[in-house]
């Protein structure tokens, strides 16, 4: 079973920004920071209108387990602190912020002192950092591991397999050193036996970055991986590395194994080292309807039209503008959102990339379960879900799916596939959830 | 600005279309229907030009009819229409030939719902109806021009044991009596070549029946089991019918099992019965197999915990 190669689909890699050294643009005038910037529970705003603020300072503590604190990104002036509503269509709290442009450094960051894993968690945890790879899982929980002799390996994830998106390139390449320092605190503090830098083929500068720090008996070592799409989704990357398979309800820890984003370790070392916390981000700003493609760097909660407006503008009437990847990325409803923690890039298609094909007949050719890589059947998910069938969708194991895209890539009928997964796999949780609270029920009545 | 569009991910989509794989079937085909007109005559392309307008017209007009949208420019209904043309001999008369289609599109395809939920492969239904109604017709091979020896008077399966090597090049030619797509083996071996460099095909399903049809043919003692696979309907079942996505499994597992069902079925027929329809009651009773097959050779998710 361990010998058989996961399926993918070959994207075209659009990787037209990968030469590019970010820059940076002017400081907006205006920031709105969502307090929901990652898995979990929101942040609460600890700022109130009219408060003054500087980079770095916290505007809202995390709450609960899993959660992340949030910290300005301008210096200047707090305007509101109200609902806004966010690209999922759920309202979620956000704290506006006038930027004096001034961009003052808040006086009380120090660097954190650093000398045991609880520490370092912690450190994690205060530097605001959670999956900048898109996931935004908030990270410090992620490497808070109770017994650490079950990490085996640690996968630093740079593949970027997604088209277009090129700054977790420009990061293992501008900010190489910080990889670095973040690999070596993960192999003090978390005491990894193995770290696997992994790469795909189509980055070969990365590659030879790392090949020549990795040449001195550091325990650190580069992996390259082929460019198929989707390399850097968590379970593929483990599956491919590491030759391990995590199971269904499993975590990646429960087969010895950590995956974090290299842009994430970058952004952990340079809190440790700096003292300040997660309020930039590079951004890769491409698409067809872009007339200069660039990275940018920006402060967190830059609203997207100024990210445009700064490369030049459109250069054709944009139809799609999205959060991040063609395959995964989020379509906007307008350009009035902010970038996040977990962005790396937005783009803007014109009409000709933007519309969707009109699906016709599935001709039963097979080709998305050719193309899943977790080795589901797509198609007959939809044939299971247009019949309503939870238990079928249960033995189909639709809740596996990740929604990489690869199903409806390649469909030649051009099928909406990963929607109807969505579809399918919320269908099956309520009626998991509704026969649960029957079974419930009725066993309560039973007891009595 | 306008608005924008808000679709679900991906925003990005393969260039491959339907309409692209019926295209590269077409020229698939090709090569076998000029061997055919070469053959046999230009009656041949007449044949295939009706037969193809017809499917085309059946279709259309069903879906005018039901109020659907018109499907006809996905190409499919060419194909069929091609395949049973290619499966009736060059003198069949025309009226015949549309009776098959009619068959094929209104009755096989679009009364289960059209492309892609019809069970069986309709080009084969159709060729099956046609030879159980005209069976005269269907078997009234045309004998090449100027061919004289034991090829040309009938189809060379009827006559396998009195042929012998030096047949051979006639029968990779197809200079002999036969329906008219299906002789020339040289040439539907250069489609199916085509199909799987252009990825329309996997080989899997033709390269299992083939090789399990003359292991079978060998092992049941057919006569000259492997001049036997260039005769007959093999290569063109093989390569063009028991191919179809709709009517073979999805995985490599499944198709490989379907081949090997069709080989040891044809074999079968060949040998333990004097039936013409070996490949087309092979691949008809094995199209009804896929769902079966489909569920034994379901992949295995990764990661997936089974139910107790």
């Amino acid at each position: 079973m361990s010998a058989v190669r996961l399926h993918g689909v070959r994207v075209p890699h659009m990787k037209n920004t990968a030469g590019l050294k970010p820059v940076r643009m002017d400081i907006p005038t205006v920031v709105t920071i969502p307090m929901s910037m990652h898995i979990g529970a929101p942040a609460e705003p600890v700022v109130k209108p009219g408060d003054t603020v500087m980079v770095g300072q916290p505007i809202a503590k995390a709450v609960g387990l899993v959660s992340s604190p949030v910290y300005a990104s301008v210096s200047g002036t707090v305007k509101k602190v109200d609902d806004m509503l966010m690209s999922n269509g759920r309202f979620m709290k956000a704290v506006t912020i006038e930027s004096d442009g001034k961009q003052d450094v808040w006086d009380q960051l120090k660097v954190p002192e650093i000398n045991s894993f609880e520490n370092f968690i912690s450190a994690v945890k205060d530097s605001g950092v959670v999956g900048l790879g898109g996931a935004g899982f908030p990270t410090a929980v992620k490497l808070d591991i109770k017994d650490l002799s079950r990490i085996e390996a640690i996968i630093v994830n740079g593949a970027e397999c997604e088209p277009y998106v090129t700054s977790d390139t420009r990061t293992m390449l501008d900010d190489a050193e910080l990889v670095w320092e973040g690999a070596a605190l993960l192999q003090k503090y978390l005491k990894a036996k193995r770290i696997v830098i992994a790469i795909e083929n189509n980055k070969p500068e990365c590659i030879k970055t790392f090949q020549k720090m990795c040449s001195g008996g550091s325990g650190i070592e580069v992996a390259v991986m082929p460019s198929i799409y989707p390399q850097g989704g968590e379970k593929v990357l483990i599956y491919n590395v590491l030759k391990k398979i995590v199971p269904e309800g499993k975590l990646p820890i429960d087969v010895g194994a950590i995956v974090i984003n290299c842009t994430t370790l970058a952004a952990i070392a340079r809190y440790i080292k700096t003292g300040m916390p997660l309020v930039e981000k590079c951004i890769t700003v491409d698409g067809s309807a872009v007339k200069e493609p660039k990275n940018v760097i920006v402060p967190i909660g830059t609203p997207v039209s100024d990210l445009f407006e700064f490369c030049g503008g459109f250069k054709a009437e944009p139809k799609k503008i999205l959060y991040g990847g063609p395959m995964m990325g989020i379509a906007l409803p307008s350009l009035e959102y902010p970038i996040m923690k977990n962005n790396n890039a937005i783009l803007a298609f014109d009409k000709k990339e933007a519309e969707a094909p009109e699906p016709t007949a599935c001709i039963r050719c097979g080709t998305c379960i050719e193309s899943c890589p977790l080795r589901l059947m797509p198609t007959e998910f939809a044939e299971a879900y247009e019949a309503r069938d939870a238990e079928r969708l249960g033995k189909l194991k639709v809740n596996l799916c990740m929604e990489c895209g690869c199903c409806s890539y390649a469909c030649p009928a051009k099928r909406p596939l990963v929607q109807t997964n969505r579809l399918a796999k919320a269908f099956l949780a309520a009626d998991i959830a509704e026969k649960k609270a029957q079974a419930e029920k009725t066993g309560g009545e039973g007891a009595k | 600005m306008d608005r924008l569009i808000v679709s679900s991910s991906p925003h990005i989509r393969s260039a491959r279309t339907t309409q692209k794989i019926m295209l590269d079937v077409i020229i698939a085909l090709l090569p076998a229907l000029v061997a055919s007109a070469i053959i046999f005559g230009p009656r041949t392309l007449l044949l295939a030009g009706v037969s193809a307008a017809a499917c085309v017209a059946c279709e259309a007009a069903w879906e005018k009819f039901r109020k659907q949208p018109c499907t006809v420019s996905d190409l499919s209904a060419v194909v069929t229409g091609l395949l049973i043309a290619f499966n009736v001999p060059s003198g069949m008369p025309v009226w015949e030939l549309v009776i098959g289609d009619m068959v094929a599109i209104l009755i096989v395809k679009m009364l289960f719902g059209g492309l892609g939920c019809n069970f069986i492969n309709p080009a084969m239904v159709g060729r099956t109806v046609l030879f159980l109604s005209f069976t005269a017709d269907m078997t009234n091979y045309t004998i090449p021009k100027g061919a004289v020896d034991a090829l040309s008077s009938a189809t060379p399966l009827a006559v396998m044991g009195e042929l012998s090597w030096s047949d051979f090049p006639e029968l990779l030619l197809g200079v002999h009596g036969g329906v008219m797509g299906e002789t020339c083996a040289l040439a539907l071996i250069a489609g199916g070549i085509y199909l799987v460099i252009r990825r329309v095909i996997k080989p899997i399903i033709p390269i299992s029946y083939i090789c399990s049809t003359l292991l079978f043919s060998w092992i049941f003692g057919g006569e000259q089991p492997v001049l036997s696979l260039f005769a007959g309907g093999l290569m063109l079942g093989a390569i063009f019918m028991a191919t179809d996505y709709v009517t073979s499994p999805y995985t490599n597992k499944g198709k490989l099992i379907f081949g090997i069902g069709c080989g040891l079925l044809t074999a079968a027929i060949r040998i333990f019965s004097n039936s013409a329809g070996g490949v087309s009651f092979s691949i008809l009773l094995m199209n009804l197999l896929v769902p079966y097959i489909n569920g034994i050779t379901m992949p295995k998710p990764l990661g997936g915990v089974s139910e107790k």
